[in-house]
C-alpha cells in the first residue's frame, strides 16, 4: 500500500511546493520557477502512470514481451517543449514589466498601479 | 524521488534567485534521470536538453536584466500554507483509489495503448512506438503543439524584439574579446564540442524512427549548440553567422512543411496526415511522412528556440548600453 502509491504522493508534494511558491511569493521570476516545478510534477505523474513492472522502453525489439505505455510519453514529450516555449513567453513578460515598472515584485507593481489611478 | 523533494524545498527557502535557478537546473536533471528509470527514454532526452540546458540559460539571462535578489515576504504566508495543505490532502485522498504503481492491469494500459504496441509495426513499420504515435497516429495533435511553440516564439518576438543599432557592435566585440582571453580552456573545449553536438542533433533527428529521439529533441539540442556558440563568441558574431530574418523564415518553413504534408495526403484522396497516400507502398509512405514532419518539427523547434534566445540577449545588450549612456 505504502510503496504502491509512493510515487503519486511525491508528485503531490512537489505539486504543492510549486503551488505554494506561485501563491505565496511576490517575485515574478520565483513564480515562474514555481510554475515549472508544478509542471514537472505533472510530467512525473504521467510518466509514473505509464510504467509497467518488468516492462521495457517502448521501442520494439525481439524478445521483449512487456512494454511501458507509449501514449503518456508522447504527451509529455511535446508538453516539455511547449512548456519551455511558454516559460520563455512568461519571462519575456517579466522583462517588459521590469522595464515598465522598474521592479518585478508584485507589491511594488501594485503600489505603482494605485498611484496612477 | 526524495532528492527531488529536497531540492524543491530548498528552492522555496532560497532568496537568491541565481541559486534558485541553479537548483532548478539540478531539479530538471534529477527528473530526467527519473524518466530514464521509468523507461521513458524519449522524454528523458527532452527534459535533459530543455530543463537543464535551455530553460536555465533563459532564466539566467532574465535575472541579469531584472536583478537577482528577492524581497522578503512581508505578509504572513499562513493563508497560502493552509490552502496548499488542504489541496494536498484532498489530492492524497484522491490517490487512495489509484491503481498501484507499475501494475499492468491499470485502466490506462487497457485502452488504445495495446493497439499501438501490437499493431504499430505492421501499420507504420517504425520500431520506436513513441515516434509512430507522435508523428503518425497523433500527427494532428503534434501539429497543434508545433503551432503553439511557433505562436510562443512570435509572442516573444513581439514583446522583446529590438531595433539593432550599428554603433554598439564595436563596443560589444571589445567586451567579448577580453572575456575570451580570460577563459582560454573553456573556449577551446567548447569550440571542439560544438561540431559534435550539432552532429548528435542530426543523428537524433534522423534516427528517431529506430531509437529514442525525433524532431523535438533534435531541435533543442541543435539550438543549445547555437547557444554555446553565442555565449563564446558574443551575440554580434553569432548574428553574423545566423541571420535573424533567415531564422524567422525557417521557423515558418518548418510549420509549413508539417502542414503541407497533411495537405498533400488530403489532396491525394486520403485523410489529413494519412501518409500511406504518399507512396504506392503504405509502409514506405509512412516512413516518408514521418521523416518529413519530424524534419518540420525539428526546424521549427530549433529556430524558435534560437529566436527566443537572441531576443532575450539582444534586449539585455540594449539595456546595458542604455545604462552606460546614462552614466
Amino acid at each position: 500500500m505504502l510503496l504502491g502509491l509512493y510515487n503519486y504522493w511525491v508528485v503531490i508534494v512537489l505539486m504543492m511546493v510549486g503551488f505554494y511558491i506561485v501563491i505565496a511569493h511576490g517575485n515574478l521570476i520565483k513564480k515562474v520557477v514555481g510554475l515549472s516545478i508544478f509542471q514537472t510534477s505533472v510530467f512525473i505523474f504521467y510518466i509514473s502512470m505509464a510504467k509497467v513492472d518488468g516492462g521495457s522502453a517502448p521501442i520494439l525489439a525481439e524478445g521483449i514481451k512487456q512494454y511501458s505505455n507509449p501514449l503518456p510519453h508522447v504527451l509529455i514529450l511535446t508538453a516539455i517543449v511547449v512548456g519551455i516555449a511558454t516559460t520563455a513567453l512568461a519571462l519575456a513578460l517579466a522583462v517588459r514589466i521590469k522595464e515598465a515598472y522598474g521592479s518585478i515584485e508584485e507589491e511594488e507593481i501594485q503600489k505603482k498601479d494605485n498611484q496612477i489611478c | 524521488m526524495a532528492f527531488l523533494v529536497g531540492v524543491a524545498f530548498a528552492i522555496v527557502r532560497m532568496k537568491d534567485l541565481l541559486a534558485v535557478i541553479m537548483l532548478l537546473g539540478i531539479y530538471s536533471l534529477l527528473s530526467a534521470s527519473f524518466f530514464v528509470a521509468m523507461d521513458a527514454a524519449d522524454v528523458a532526452f527532452t527534459e535533459a536538453a530543455v530543463g537543464a540546458g535551455i530553460s536555465t540559460l533563459l532564466m539566467l539571462v532574465t535575472i541579469s536584466m531584472t536583478g537577482r535578489s528577492e524581497h522578503p515576504v512581508r505578509h504572513k504566508p499562513l493563508l497560502a500554507l493552509a490552502v496548499v495543505i488542504i489541496t494536498g490532502s484532498l489530492l492524497i485522498y484522491g490517490t487512495l483509489d489509484m491503481p498501484y504503481f507499475g501494475s499492468a492491469e491499470a485502466p490506462i494500459h487497457q485502452h488504445a495503448a495495446p493497439r499501438y504496441i501490437n499493431d504499430s509495426m505492421q501499420e507504420i513499420g517504425v520500431p520506436n512506438i513513441v515516434t509512430s504515435v507522435l508523428a503518425s497516429y497523433r500527427a494532428f495533435d503534434t501539429f497543434g503543439e508545433v503551432v503553439v511553440i511557433f505562436t510562443a516564439g512570435i509572442g516573444v518576438l513581439a514583446l522583446l524584439s529590438v531595433v539593432r543599432r550599428r554603433e554598439y557592435t564595436i563596443n560589444d566585440d571589445s567586451f567579448n574579446h577580453s572575456m575570451h582571453e580570460q577563459h582560454l580552456i573553456l573556449r577551446i573545449v567548447t569550440k571542439m564540442m560544438i561540431p559534435f553536438i550539432l552532429l548528435f542533433a542530426f543523428y537524433v533527428q534522423f534516427h528517431g524512427d529506430f531509437g529514442p529521439g525525433g524532431g523535438f529533441q533534435a531541435g533543442v539540442i541543435f539550438a543549445s549548440a547555437v547557444f554555446l556558440y553565442t555565449m563564446l563568441f558574443g551575440t554580434s558574431t553569432a548574428r553574423q553567422v545566423i541571420n535573424q530574418s533567415f531564422i524567422q523564415l525557417l521557423a515558418a518553413t518548418g510549420v509549413l512543411l508539417y502542414g503541407s504534408v497533411g495537405i498533400v495526403s488530403l489532396l491525394i484522396g486520403k485523410e489529413f496526415f494519412d501518409y500511406s497516400a504518399l507512396s504506392a507502398d503504405p509502409i514506405t509512405g509512412q516512413h516518408l511522412g514521418i521523416l518529413l514532419i519530424e524534419l518540420g518539427v525539428g526546424i521549427t523547434v530549433a529556430s524558435i528556440m534560437i529566436i527566443i534566445f537572441f531576443n532575450f540577449v539582444g534586449r539585455r545588450n540594449n539595456l546595458q548600453h542604455k545604462e552606460n549612456e546614462g552614466d
